[in-house]
């Protein structure tokens, strides 16, 4: 009996030694929590949280399970091969990556799209950014319990992957821009019906406002929790609108202008508070302002070509009939084996979610030597692991979707 | 449109002088500590290059001078050099130099690759020093927390990001069979 309490005892002492029950300073003990991989509230990743009663006191992210190598395969591939494989990490904010990537290509080649295919490069990447947004809120509404914004913010993200089908001929995944251009011309019927869905988007702004962003129980929520100081978002190096929402002005369409971002005209939405409401409403305020920028592009649109004349010179006669009769380009030869000279180029975007960056080196083969890429997701999740502990574990949902965090963009 | 178009190269001319100035600047201040410095007027970076054992001392200075957070850590694999060279894009906030990034680059042993960490300048750097290291070998010495970021924490095997990995293939329709 003697022999069997002792080995009880030590199997008790080994199970609790090899689990890891950290003990606050008062001597009570920590509970650990997993929320994830597999949770509605988690999306693609485990988070583990220590709690004190409901005071999370330590958050560690756990990312990678969507993690799909993407800088490694773009090793095996030809140029052009990665260019769908850029696209699916962020699968609602895809035509900003793929320019980033294109640019990139773009510099090492030393060439230069012509302008109208910037203008409709700048308007499909804003079309994609509202889409981001609405989905991005709808998120966050329906982690705290507001079904009606969730339901919402999908059902007129909808009118936008309509636009974006009409343009490019793809709801989700694109690929619409080549190195030198883009792959065909906007249809004639494509102004009017921009002009019809931005109509509505701002009557329905209005209405966003009334049942979301003015009802008291969102603003309890999301006022003061989860407060970002400016001095931390600069040192831990966060970007996008949750870097703007703590009241530094940043933004790559300003600051470093690529495609036609420098001939439009547009404000940078920037509030102080740096709490989880600053971040959605600075999101409500960047819809108003890619609205904008739609429009105007519209307007200034230049006509003209859509692709380079270099590659444009290679176009066989049924490829030059094509491009002439449809406006569409039929792929020559080049982009088989695209090889661009020695060297290396970095290029960056604002995406929905801020600042994704592109390196490219070449060896001067077919293959990118070595491919780069960080994405807004990935530079901000280390804000869980920052931001989170000293919150109740019932503000962690409210946090998470106020940051507007993507998995699988987090892990490429 | 007409009277815009002409106005982009002489902008960009302006910047690229600026770069340039700001290259010659640069190139003063981390005098001794540098091995190059340079400005690329294509992708508006300046590429810092340094000895291992500078790449603290070249960081403080970068950022005393206000790059103050990192927005890549990455390393690049030359096996037939035998160098992985660490490379971070460094970047700032501040109105002056937010249009121009710098690049900081350090060739490091691909036997035993070791650099100081850059995460009590830059806490920024901590997760992508973790993926640097999982995916490269460098091993960061002074970070506070160096464990495997995207990979599952049983990963066994080389360093994936390194030449020399190749990825498991199989056939179609063979099949994992992890029980046999």
């Amino acid at each position: 009996m003697v022999a069997g309490s002792i080995a009880i005892e030590e199997i008790s002492k080994e199970l609790i030694q090899s689990r890891d029950l950290g003990v606050t300073e008062e001597g009570e003990r920590l509970i650990e929590l997993q929320i994830g991989p597999t949770h509605p509230g988690s999306g693609h990743m485990r988070i583990r949280v220590w709690v004190d009663g409901d005071i999370i006191v330590r958050c560690d992210p756990d990312i990678g399970f969507v993690f799909r190598t993407i800088e490694k395969l773009s090793e095996n591939r030809i140029y052009m091969k990665t260019i769908p494989l850029v696209e699916r990490p962020s699968l609602l904010d895809t035509t900003p990556m793929t320019i980033g990537y294109v640019n990139a290509i773009e510099k090492l080649m030393g060439i230069e799209p012509p302008p109208r295919a910037k203008y409709l490069r700048t308007i499909l990447a804003e079309i994609t950014r509202i889409a981001s947004h609405l989905y991005g809120i709808g998120i966050l509404a329906i982690f705290l319990g507001h079904s009606t914004g969730f339901m919402w913010g999908f059902g007129d993200r909808e009118l936008f992957v309509e636009l974006a089908n009409q343009l490019s001929g793809a709801r989700i995944t694109y690929a619409y821009v080549i190195p030198g251009g883009v792959r065909r011309d906007m249809p004639q019927s494509f102004p009017d019906n921009v002009e019809k869905a931005l109509r509505y988007m701002e009557r329905r702004l209005k209405d966003w406002y009334k049942i979301f962003l003015n009802n008291p129980v969102i603003e309890d929520r999301l006022r003061e929790v989860g407060i970002l100081r400016k001095n931390d978002a600069v040192k831990l190096g966060i970007t996008g609108p949750n870097l703007r929402a703590s009241g530094v002005d940043f933004d790559v369409r300003v600051a470093d202008p690529y495609e036609a971002y420098d001939e439009l005209e547009f404000m940078v939405p920037v509030a102080e508070e740096g709490d989880a409401y600053a971040r959605t409403l600075v999101r409500f305020e960047e819809i108003k302002q890619s609205i904008n920028i739609i429009r105007d592009a519209l307007r200034k649109m230049p006509s003209g070509d859509i692709i380079h004349p270099q590659i444009a010179r290679m176009f066989n006669p049924l490829m030059k009939k094509i491009y002439e009769e449809t406006r569409r380009v039929k792929f020559p030869g080049i982009f088989a084996s695209l090889k661009p000279p020695k060297g290396e180029a970095t290029a960056r975007v604002e995406a929905g979610r801020g600042e994704a960056l592109f390196h490219i080196v070449s060896d001067g083969s077919p293959r990118p030597y070595r491919f780069r890429w960080t994405t807004p997701s990935y530079r901000n999740v280390i804000l869980f692991k920052y931001l989170i502990p000293g919150h109740r574990l019932a503000d962690l949902p409210a946090i998470y979707g106020s940051l507007d965090y993507f998995p699988p963009e987090a892990d490429r | 449109m007409a009277s815009q178009q002409p106005q982009i190269p002489q902008q960009r001319l302006a910047l690229g002088k600026a770069l340039e100035e700001l290259a010659a600047r640069l190139s003063e201040h981390l005098k001794g500590v540098a091995t190059r410095v340079e400005a690329d007027k294509r992708s508006m970076v300046i590429n810092i290059e340094v000895d291992r054992s500078r790449i603290l001392e070249a960081a403080k200075i970068l950022s005393s001078l206000g790059f103050d957070h990192v927005k890549s850590l990455t390393g690049v694999d030359y096996p037939d050099k035998g160098v992985i060279e660490l490379m971070v894009h460094i970047g700032s906030y501040s109105r002056g130099l937010r249009r121009i990034m710098v690049i900081l680059r350090s060739k490091l042993d691909r036997k035993d690759p070791r650099a100081p960490t850059l995460t009590q300048i830059w806490p920024s750097s901590e997760f992508q020093e973790r993926e640097a290291w999982e995916m490269f070998g460098i091993v960061f010495e002074g970070h506070p927390d160096l464990r495997r970021l995207l990979l599952p924490e049983e990963f066994e095997g080389l360093w994936p990001g390194r030449k020399d990995f190749e990825i498991p293939t199989r056939k179609a329709g063979e099949v994992e069979e992890p029980w046999k």
